[in-house]
């Protein structure tokens, strides 16, 4: 990234953590957790211990983060080096990412920047104009991309709520900023285990590794009053729906899976998994020592905050986790894609001059879909 | 700690304070050296390690949960003891294990029995609470099963590798598992048995009393029995050999090869610092990060938890297993090319 993009970068963001501290959340128990940031075209700096929102509010004015980070986990010593650290407990972390979800959106607005020439093309494995297969893939997330991730939200909260008790309140719903969801869990039974526990807690919520006995189907001495019922709780009334649809179609459909038997009962039971079961990261979950962007700062690969979302179904981060300035700047933009931002379309540009919003010269930049002109 | 009654002790006798018991009724352990009557007792506890160490579980007097003589009530208690003291005595470490393994499994039984006992309450609450008390899991009765947070349960069976213990293929409500009381015994026996095996260990020595040299020296003839040779051929297992090559070749190893080949290379001993450059040719090399990472698995950082090496079967679903016949059957690439002889 050139100087002159870099110090527009910086003048945008500090402009915004200048006028909307108050959108920064300061974790509880801000004292006990490690944070760290990172500056434009430099590496992290981490172990940072912060006691209150002054002490944020200054190591944004004196730093201009391009990403501020912020720990799950509560410390005795947040400032220490990580041996030292004395970890006390974790939040419970989930990450629901577009680009994890397989859609078929994904090629349609995703662009292919060649690191040999820094041509910009569609996705693609070739760069155009070299041959390069030395390709860094940007994606401008489409509506499809939030919608199909807020379903894999909504399934998650349910399971929490439902099979774990926990408290609604106690569930945080996040935009990443970019492309996904993080969903915080606060207070709950799992605060203190570790990150082999929370591994088996991914398998639970995205189906993994279940055994087709679990949902009825033995191997021997088969019987059909062992399938689950429809409404029965957690996976097996999910299972039920799934599988047989509706409870008048339940008897006809347990013949059937009888007669294919218990290996095929197994393809089933993967099936199910791949669409029912909630599609989260799950080395996000099992990591205890991760820190996560801070609620409230902005995503440096797009611009964008990482918000609250207090309304799931209603939320469109392209016009609610948009808050920088309305002034316009002239920019040489190259964005073989349209995008939205703010309920307006813009692009595609090839390779042109034009005069955009600080928000939206701010995501190509991001994006490295344009340059300062 | 939980008032018991004399039946109890019978049934838990390692939750008793062996001195105080034995004070209580008012014998010293000399007494049993010399006393020809209370001598019998310490046949009675040779026995009992005896038939622990070949890996079965003693026999006791007790008739469902009475004792048809008043007498023997105290006599399974005494042998008990008197069965550690031979052991302290002895100082034989496997010994002690597999008593206190044959011990747990024991206890085991009548833990479930009192926990699926309908007609008697006070039983089950015992039971309840001893679970409680010793290994601070709540466990609560619902309907025909036992109920204990899925917290709880995930720190208990984390180390079972049965499939049907992973906590998808348990019935989940509400932020608790349910459990039969089979179930829910046998998802504390490790540390029943770790418990049991602890109490020995930090029980004090007694030094020699007389009459109990016999049995301490068949006990140390007998230990020579039990202990293992295990030969190791040094060979990798497959899983392992594969991820080295990944790595040798420049390529990329998924996150959880490098846990795993990370978490077997410690667990063999190696360092931290032996270990970091096998990742050096990753294409996301980076010297601190790895470093850092490697540090963590090995407990010397953060929260101080050593990482063990995934199981075969936790393999097997990351594609990582690479199986041979030279596997045989191993629940662990660590057993890999060890056979005991
Ligand atoms: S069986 Fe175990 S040791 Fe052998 S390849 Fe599979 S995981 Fe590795
Ligand atoms: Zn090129
Ligand atoms: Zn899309």
């Amino acid at each position: 990234m050139q100087d002159t993009d870099i110090k527009f970068l910086e003048d945008s963001f500090k402009k915004y953590y200048f006028e909307h501290f108050d959108l920064i959340h300061v974790p509880e128990r801000t004292s006990e957790r490690e944070f760290g940031f990172q500056k434009f075209n430099s590496g992290m700096t981490r172990h940072i211990q912060i006691k209150d929102d002054k002490e944020l509010h200054l190591l944004f004015m004196q730093n201009v983060p391009s990403d501020v980070y912020c720990s799950n986990a509560y410390y005795s010593f947040p400032n220490l080096p990580m041996n030292e650290k004395d970890w006390k407990e974790a939040d419970l972390i989930f990450d629901i990412d577009a680009k994890d979800l397989n859609l078929t959106c994904r090629a349609n607005h995703t662009v292919s920047i060649c690191y040999e020439c820094n041509e910009i093309s569609k996705d693609s494995n070739q760069c155009r104009k070299c041959n390069s297969t030395k390709l860094e893939k940007k994606s401008l997330p489409c509506k499809n991309c939030i919608d199909q991730s807020k379903i894999q939200v909504e399934r998650l909260s349910e399971i929490l709520t439902n099979d774990f008790a926990i408290d609604k309140e106690n569930i945080h719903v996040y935009f990443s900023g970019n492309e996904g969801f993080h969903v915080y869990v606060y207070n709950s039974q799992f605060q203190e285990i570790g990150s082999r526990e929370r591994s088996e807690l991914t398998d639970y919520i995205s189906l993994r590794g279940a055994i087709p006995e679990t949902f009825g189907m033995r191997k021997f001495k088969q019987d059909r009053a062992a399938f689950p019922d429809f409404n029965e709780k957690g996976w097996k009334g999910r299972f039920s729906k799934y599988v047989f649809g509706s409870k008048s179609k339940r008897s006809k459909i347990i013949t059937e899976l009888l007669a294919n038997g218990y290996s095929s009962f197994q393809k089933t039971l993967d099936d199910v998994s791949k669409n029912i079961g909630v599609k989260i990261d799950p080395n996000v979950t099992m990591d205890i020592h991760r820190i996560f962007r801070l609620p409230g700062s902005i995503n440096s690969k797009s611009g964008l905050t990482k918000i609250l979302c207090t309304d799931l179904t209603k939320f469109d981060p392209y016009s609610e986790a948009s808050f920088l300035s309305d002034e316009t700047i002239e920019v040489l933009a190259n964005s073989p894609i349209e995008f939205k931002l703010k309920n307006k379309k813009f692009g595609p540009y090839n390779n042109e001059k034009v005069t955009v919003p600080t928000f939206v010269a701010v995501y190509m930049i991001c994006k490295k879909l344009a340059k300062t002109a | 700690m939980i008032a018991l009654g004399q039946d109890e002790i019978a049934k838990y006798p390692f939750l008793a304070d062996a001195g105080q018991y034995l004070k209580d009724q008012g014998f010293s352990l000399e007494q049993f050296g010399t006393d020809p009557d209370l001598k019998q007792l310490i046949q009675k506890a040779y026995d009992r390690i005896l038939v622990a160490a070949d890996g079965k579980i003693y026999k006791s007097d007790l008739i469902g949960d009475h004792v048809s003589k008043e007498a023997a009530l105290p006599r399974e208690v005494f042998s008990f003891l008197l069965a550690i003291v031979l052991l302290k005595l002895c100082g034989m470490h496997t010994l002690i294990k597999r008593f206190a393994l044959a011990e747990a499994r024991r206890a085991e039984k009548y833990l479930e029995r009192d926990l699926s006992n309908i007609s008697d309450e006070s039983k089950k609450e015992l039971a309840i609470r001893v679970i409680d008390d010793l290994f601070s899991v709540q466990i609560e009765k619902q309907d025909d099963y036992f109920v204990i947070p899925v917290s709880d349960y995930l720190k208990h069976s984390i180390n079972f590798h049965e499939r049907e213990w992973k906590l998808i293929n348990r019935h989940v409500e509400n932020g608790l598992v349910f459990l039969t009381p089979h179930e829910t015994v046998r998802l504390i026996r490790k540390e029943l048995g770790t418990y049991i095996n602890s109490k020995i260990i930090n029980a004090k020595t007694p030094t020699m009393i007389p009459g109990f040299e016999d049995s301490v020296n068949k006990l140390s003839m007998l230990s020579k029995k039990f202990a293992t040779f295990t030969v190791t051929t040094g060979e990798y297992p497959p899983c392992i050999k594969h991820a080295i090559d990944v790595l040798e070749k420049g390529e990329n190893l998924p996150h959880s090869g490098r846990f795993m080949l990370a978490t077997f290379l410690l667990s063999k001993g190696q360092t931290v610092q032996q270990i970091a450059p096998l990742f050096k040719n990753a294409p996301d090399y980076n010297p601190r990060v790895t470093l850092y990472q490697l540090n963590h698995l090995a407990g010397t950082s953060g929260s101080g938890t050593q990482y063990s090496c995934p199981s075969c079967e936790k393999l097997k679903t990351q594609s990582l297993c690479f199986a041979t016949s030279e596997c045989d059957n191993i629940i662990n690439p660590l057993q890999f090319g060890k056979k005991r002889k």
